[in-house]
């Protein structure tokens, strides 16, 4: 299987803060990986920096097998490589459909596209992707105004009118209530194998991502500290150690 | 509801046009009041729906008056000799001289003021919020006292264009068209504009700009073709006011920073900011507000609009659109929708 996204020795310091220090991890193309870690290990700043938001110090960002660490965000983004947003950001003054319509991907849309109006079928995808995140009775509704949880798929399903080849996810199950969650998990699963969207999930909840992942990277004070399945990252030593504190 | 809309569509078209002749006195009025709405709607497309409230669109508007004269007297004279202070001569324009260079004039107004939003757009649109509005407002202010510098274009005492030829009062009419037909356009475009992708992508750049590139939508290039769309009509709307005003100076009448440049802002924000209509009933509002305290509160009339200016932005900062929006939901729909049977499988 090849590597859909490679990084390799990328470091990235804040002033006197070293967010991450030669990481180095690759994901496989059409699987679900995973990025665990304790808080302010430098998983957000890892993602940050594979979806161009800020330039790395050093090493490289492969995507597709092309250098995109020194391309900004919208070229990356075009590229099919999306990202989700731990604090969720979605378009809060307009309905759901609206929120849908406007994720369509710009990948291959020139001035003349764009001028267009939406088209049927952009209205049947963005209705049929709201139901299928369970959001379709409040698709009128001002975004803004649903809870935390539904914001957060909402961001999900317009991930998914975007039609990435490669999705990032920063925490897709924090502030989803339990009941919530394993329909997420079903449905990011079904994302993934009838979609065919490689996934890369930062997440807190172990149950649920080893539920998901088949690969696991556990990042601690920046560095990469263990990798594997899931069965051998939950009875690794280091990794029990990071997460209860040991050091 | 369709059919509804149908009938107000139509039956403002017909104000519209029966108005000059109906009311031959205000004439003038309701001119200023088209260009009102045209500065209003334009501005609305970036201040309203695309987030960037820039304070130098009079910019255009003073730059499509000075390119529709000059490109008008260059067509039949020489520009020098006629904004020349110590000439004296006498110029005549025949009317083919006057209308061609006027129908020229305006169309190279309004293209030479979108490549202007282009060039500027590229240098100021880095900046955010209360910066692109500083940042803007100061290119405007720089270009009204390059302009009174500069010689070749009349200086500080502007340039004089010939006066319509044949009736004036024919004249006052189809400078009110002129206003009138540019502003149905501007509305028309801007309604046809919001209901494109294009429209739905400068609205995602108002509300996340940071999320619109993240999901991969060309934010610079989209913010250059929409400044550049309403520079087009506001330098358009320039070049027929400088026919309509006859002379004009670059400080006071060009660019107005502190009159047009600001009225176009307050009647936005009246109306409603990012709606379709709502610049249009707050051109009218204000339009109506300013001319009967300039009437009956002479002398107090900065007064009245300075505090109109604070109370809409204090209390009534969604306009007159966003109260009703808000007031009634269902008009705009804003609704639980239970899924149709039909769809349930």
């Amino acid at each position: 299987m090849s590597a859909i996204i490679e990084v390799s020795k990328v470091s990235k310091s804040f002033g006197g803060v070293v967010a991450n220090k030669d990481v180095s991890l690759s994901v496989d193309t059409g699987t679900i990986t995973g990025l665990i870690g304790p808080n302010g290990s430098g998983k957000t700043t890892l993602f940050n920096s594979i979806v161009g938001y800020h330039p790395i110090d050093s090493g490289s960002i492969k995507f597709e097998g092309e250098e995109i660490s020194t391309f900004p965000v919208q070229k990356i983004a075009r590229r099919g490589l999306l990202r989700t947003f731990q604090q969720t950001r979605i378009y809060g003054a307009m309905n759901g459909v609206e929120n849908m319509l406007i994720s369509l991907p710009h990948r291959k849309m020139s001035i003349f596209d764009a001028l267009k109006t939406f088209t049927r079928e952009d209205y049947e995808r963005a209705d049929h992707l709201l139901e299928f995140v369970g959001l379709y009775e409040k698709r009128m509704l001002k975004s803004g105004d649903l809870s935390f949880g539904q914001q957060k798929l909402l961001e999900f399903a317009m991930a998914l009118m975007n039609e990435p080849t490669c999705l990032l996810l920063d925490e897709p199950t924090a502030g989803i209530n339990p009941t919530l969650i394993n329909g997420l998990i079903e449905r990011l699963k079904r994302a993934n194998s009838e979609f065919g969207i490689t996934l890369f999930v930062i997440e807190h909840n172990m149950r649920v991502i080893m539920n998901m992942a088949e690969k696991i990277y556990c990042l601690a004070h920046g560095e990469l500290l263990a990798e594997g399945t899931p069965e051998a990252i939950q009875n690794d030593q280091r990794v029990i150690d990071a997460y209860l504190g040991a050091h | 509801m369709n059919k509804n809309k149908t009938i107000l569509y139509a039956l403002i078209l017909a104000f519209s046009i029966i108005a000059p002749f109906a009311f031959p006195n205000y004439g003038t009025q309701l001119a200023t009041l088209w260009l009102m709405i045209i500065v209003a709607l334009t501005w609305d497309m970036t201040g309203g729906q695309m987030g960037y409230n820039s304070l130098g669109n009079i910019f255009f508007y003073g730059t499509g008056m000075y390119v529709a004269a000059l490109i008008t007297i260059g067509l039949s004279y020489d520009v020098g000799d006629y904004t020349s202070a110590a000439g004296g001569g006498i110029y005549e324009f025949t009317d083919l001289e006057y209308f061609g260079g006027m129908a020229l004039g305006v169309i190279g107004a309004g293209l030479f003021c979108s490549a202007c939003a282009i060039v500027i757009g590229f240098l100021t649109f880095g900046l955010r919020g209360p910066y692109f509005a500083i940042g803007t407002l100061g290119v405007a202010i720089a270009a009204g006292e390059l302009v009174a510098n500069w010689d070749w274009v009349g200086g500080g005492q502007g340039i004089a264009l010939p006066v319509y030829p044949g009736d004036l009062d024919v004249g006052k009419t189809v400078f009110y068209f002129l206003f009138a037909g540019v502003g149905v356009a501007t509305f028309l475009f801007c309604k046809w504009l919001y209901g494109t992708r294009f429209g739905a992508a400068i609205n995602a750049i108002r509300d996340d700009e940071e999320k619109a590139d993240a999901m991969g939508i060309h934010t610079l290039r989209y913010k250059l073709y929409t400044w550049a769309m309403a520079a087009f009509f506001v330098g358009m709307a320039g070049g027929i006011s400088a026919f309509q005003l006859i002379h004009f100076e670059p400080l006071e009448s060009a660019y107005q920073t502190i009159n047009l440049g600001i009225f176009m802002v307050v009647c936005v924000l009246l109306g409603g900011k990012g709606t379709l209509w709502g610049p249009v009933v707050g051109a009218v509002l204000f339009h109506l507000f300013k001319e009967i305290t300039w009437n009956y509160l002479l002398g107090w009339q900065w007064v009245a609009l300075g505090a109109l200016i604070v109370v809409t932005v204090v209390y009534f900062q969604d306009g007159v659109m966003g109260y009703l929006e808000h007031r009634y939901p269902e008009w705009f729909g804003i609704r639980v929708e239970k899924k149709a049977v039909s769809e349930s499988k």
